[in-house]
């Protein structure tokens, strides 16, 4: 085994609700959605209205700024709905879905034989360019770059994360076949990241063309940005590439079959989920068949992804792009006496201020509630213990908020992305945004430097 | 508890905006949060946040203290009986200092959470908690007899000036405490220092033995008289003289594992604190001139308010330095600065105050070039790249 990277600094949290590795196939959604929202930076230009008939593989719509990039329909069926957002911004582009489904027909060849251009512009049709996606900022990637490099993180660490290793165990050669693809597309390094504390599938193990990296640690060890930082770490300038597996495994079966097989393997988790297992979808799926009757009774918040980094969806929400998660928590719309004052040993909290800590190993069934109010930045130091990139996280945030363009890019600002800083809004004691102001520092420095 | 929850969610809208009492809105809400945490939910970023808050944050901080304040009110008993000759149980040591030190505090955190609550209302604010850590630690660094009035203003001067006009809490310079307590040294020095502020009644000389000196352990070395000092462990539990919560260097300790169990305190400002102090006094030593010199570097470390600064004042997180190697540097300097004071200072032995205080306007400096460090490597692997 190659090295390992140790990361030191992070945090687990231990919650209820882990999916159990039965694969349940649901019944077939009828409705799919893809939504523009989850795509950071384009402009959406609708290409189809209500009422149009579409096949998987049928654009719905593409970026104003990348007009190649397409963005495809996973199911064949017809356009029911166009839900718009403020300012009549698209939020969702609805499909009512076929009984059956028919497949755009594309032409393909073996991705050995074709060049990089033909490759991207299968890519870009077949709506799968989308799946790459670049650091810094965390848009799409622009065909017109030549990444230094592809990074793709084989493991998930966050809460209540699917087990990568069982969703792609069975598609060996489709993703060899991914990989060939991404071959084509940087003249640098493909990393293919692996968690060292158990032994990887096959899958993973066996794949050509890729160096293998070795990781132990508490989330964010699997974060593509924690990874990149550790390997190969982005300068000014620099851009990196970066996919997950089951996007491989989809470029893989595309240029098998020359069809958008859209398929996606997905766990059902929280501590809400009556039975947390893992289903076979396809992507923008609605979630209402998988939760109808499975969930518990009361206000609950669904999540498309983790708790950490994923968006609120209602129970009949669609599954986002980019994420295999879907997770199921109560609301916390509720007061609790003197809550500042009790032992806590139903709470948790990464410090030792509460006495669950006496409880080592329990699983939680954490909430929605902020547990406080906002307040100034007074304590120091925690973030730091769940940031494990060498950058000063505090610092680099002050200098988001005050828009200092010179001093965002000094400490850091093109190495992270709001999900390396998802733990340190957990953790704050001052109940900072800390997300969100990692997203409008990274949209200062796109628009300032474009 | 349903029923008082039932109560307030009714005479809230009154001090909502347009009600009838809008003007205390901030005073509504911070008892009212005070009672029963926001039900606010997550809206967007992280679905979960960590159970731990401002409140709780503080509130362990004042629990760190207790120890501290209870062996003080005993000390003040205690010290008060043997310089009057007189005779007297635990209970009534503890209850006659009880009955001095709690006017104290409640001044103190009367006057300190009035300006507060005042300036919360004026910013549209809530109210921020740090005050009550603040409010605890100001009494506790005051000699027995300061007068009341003393104890407000100096509380006042400490908020608005040290605090309020920074933006607040989380945004002062200077620990607001000891601001307090630099302001009173200053301003009426002879409330402050000397050998009769510190047993209680000494000032109007009530009923004090004759025999009885009044001096501090620390003001005793310093004048040279280092054969008059305390057994060492008198000065480690604290059965001496000073200000109200510093002599006793076990119940600092206690507050301080509370701290670092919890992780509210830092580790690596209050141990570098301790080794700068200790690597100062083994200089002075290796160079000593007089007897003072001579004290051993360690001892130090139990005299006067080095170990009470070290756990409670250096380690309040606005004032100090906010990166990781920032703070040892911090911390190790005020160890350093204030024994460096102490001994060479002739005018004034507790160098600890001025030291915090010192190292508290240098932390954005220490931070700036431990920042400007990581810069650099960043900039260097770039250049090598390229």
């Amino acid at each position: 085994m190659s090295k390992v990277i140790k990361i030191k600094k992070g945090l687990n949290i231990s919650l209820l609700g882990t999916a159990e590795k039965i694969m349940k196939k649901a019944d077939q959604a009828d409705f799919y959605a893809i939504k523009p929202t989850d795509f950071v930076g384009i402009r959406p230009k609708l290409v189809v209205k209500v009422g149009d008939k579409v096949k998987a593989g049928t654009p719905l719509f593409f970026d104003k700024f990348q007009p190649e990039v397409q963005f495809t329909s996973p199911v064949s069926g017809e356009i029911v709905e166009i839900n718009r957002g403020e300012r009549r911004a698209i939020l969702e582009v609805v499909v009512k879905a076929d009984k059956t489904i028919e497949y755009e027909e594309f032409k393909v060849g073996d991705p050995k034989n074709l060049s990089r251009e033909e490759i991207i512009e299968a890519l870009q049709k077949s709506g799968l360019w989308p799946s790459l996606r670049q650091r810094p900022y965390s848009t799409i990637a622009n065909p017109n770059d030549t990444p230094k490099a592809i990074f793709i993180s084989a493991f998930d660490s966050a809460p209540l994360a699917p087990d990568m290793d069982y969703i792609v165990k069975d598609c060996v050669e489709c993703f060899q076949k991914g990989i060939d693809v991404l071959s084509k597309l940087t003249n640098g390094k493909i990393h293919l990241n692996l968690n060292a504390d158990y032994p990887p599938a096959d899958t993973f193990t066996k794949a050509k063309g890729v160096e293998l990296n070795y990781f132990t640690g508490p989330h964010p060890s699997g974060n593509v940005g924690v990874q990149i930082n550790k390997i190969d770490p982005i300068n000014k300038g620099d851009i990196i590439w970066y996919t997950y597996p089951q996007e491989i495994a989809a470029i893989g079966r595309f240029f098998e079959k020359g069809i958008y097989d859209a398929t996606k393997i997905v766990a059902l988790t929280g501590s809400e989920v009556k039975n947390p297992k893992y289903f076979k979808v396809l992507n923008g799926a609605s979630i209402k068949n998988l939760v109808k009757n499975n969930v518990n009774d009361g206000e609950l918040r669904y999540i498309s992804g983790n708790v950490l980094t994923g968006s609120k969806m209602e129970d009949d929400g669609y599954i986002g792009f980019y994420d295999n998660q879907i997770t199921v928590i109560p609301e916390g719309k509720y007061h609790d006496f003197f809550g500042w004052a009790t032992p806590g040993f139903k709470k948790y909290t990464a410090s030792r201020t509460l006495l669950s800590w006496l409880i080592p190993g329990k699983k939680y069934r954490l909430d929605t509630n902020f547990h406080g109010g906002h307040r100034a930045y007074v304590m120091t130091g925690e973030y730091e213990k769940v940031f494990p990139m060498d950058i000063y996280p505090v610092q680099l945030i002050k200098a988001i908020m005050i828009e200092d363009i010179d001093k965002m890019e000094q400490l850091g600002i093109y190495e992270v992305d709001e999900e390396d800083f998802a733990l340190c809004e957990y953790v704050c004691t001052s109940k900072t945004e800390v997300q969100s102001i990692i997203r409008n520092g990274l949209d200062l420095m796109r628009k300032e430097m474009s | 508890m349903k029923s008082l929850r039932r109560y307030l969610d009714k005479i809230k809208p009154h001090f909502e905006k347009g009600g009838k009492f809008e003007k205390l809105h901030s005073t509504f809400d911070a008892f009212e949060t005070f009672m029963f945490t926001p039900d606010a939910v997550t809206s967007k970023g992280s679905h979960i946040r960590d159970s731990v808050d401002m409140k709780r944050t503080m509130a362990i901080v004042v629990f760190a203290l207790v120890p501290s304040v209870l062996f003080g009110m005993w000390n003040i008993g205690f010290h008060h009986f043997k310089a009057t000759g007189q005779e007297g149980t635990l209970l009534e040591m503890f209850w006659l200092g009880f009955l001095r030190i709690l006017p104290i505090i409640v001044v103190s955190y009367g006057v300190g959470l009035g300006i507060e609550f005042a300036f919360a209302q004026y910013r549209g604010h809530e109210v921020n908690e740090g005050f009550l850590v603040s409010g605890m630690l100001i009494p506790l660094v005051l000699p027995v007899d300061v007068p009341l009035w003393m104890v407000a203003l100096a509380t006042a001067f400490a908020v608005i000036i040290g605090k309020e006009v920074f933006g607040g809490t989380g945004m002062n310079i200077l620990n607001p405490a000891l601001t307090a307590r630099a302001f009173l040294f200053f301003a009426y020095p002879s409330y402050m220092s000397g050998n009769e502020v510190w047993t209680h009644g000494m000032i109007k000389g009530e009923g004090i033995a004759d025999t009885f000196s009044g001096a501090t352990p620390l003001a005793e070395a310093a004048a040279g008289n280092v054969d008059n000092l305390p057994e060492v462990s008198e000065m480690f539990f604290g059965t001496i003289l000073g200000s109200i919560g510093e002599t006793s260097t076990l119940a600092i300790l206690i507050g301080a594992v509370i701290l670092l169990f919890t992780g509210v305190g830092s580790a690596r400002i209050m141990i570098s604190t301790f080794i700068g102090g200790l690597v100062m006094g083994l200089l002075l030593n290796a160079f000593a001139v007089n007897p003072f010199m001579e004290v051993p570097a360690w001892q130090h470390l139990l005299l006067g308010g080095f170990a009470f600064g070290a756990v409670f004042m250096a380690t309040d997180p606005v004032s100090a330095s906010q990166t990781p190697k920032g703070k040892i540097i911090y911390g190790f300097l005020i160890g350093f600065l204030a024994i460096l004071i102490r001994v060479v200072n002739p005018a004034y032995p507790e160098g600890v105050m001025l030291a915090i205080l010192l190292m508290n306007v240098f932390a954005p400096l220490i931070d700036h070039y431990v920042i400007e460090n990581n810069i650099k490597k960043r900039l260097k692997r770039a250049k090598v790249k390229a």
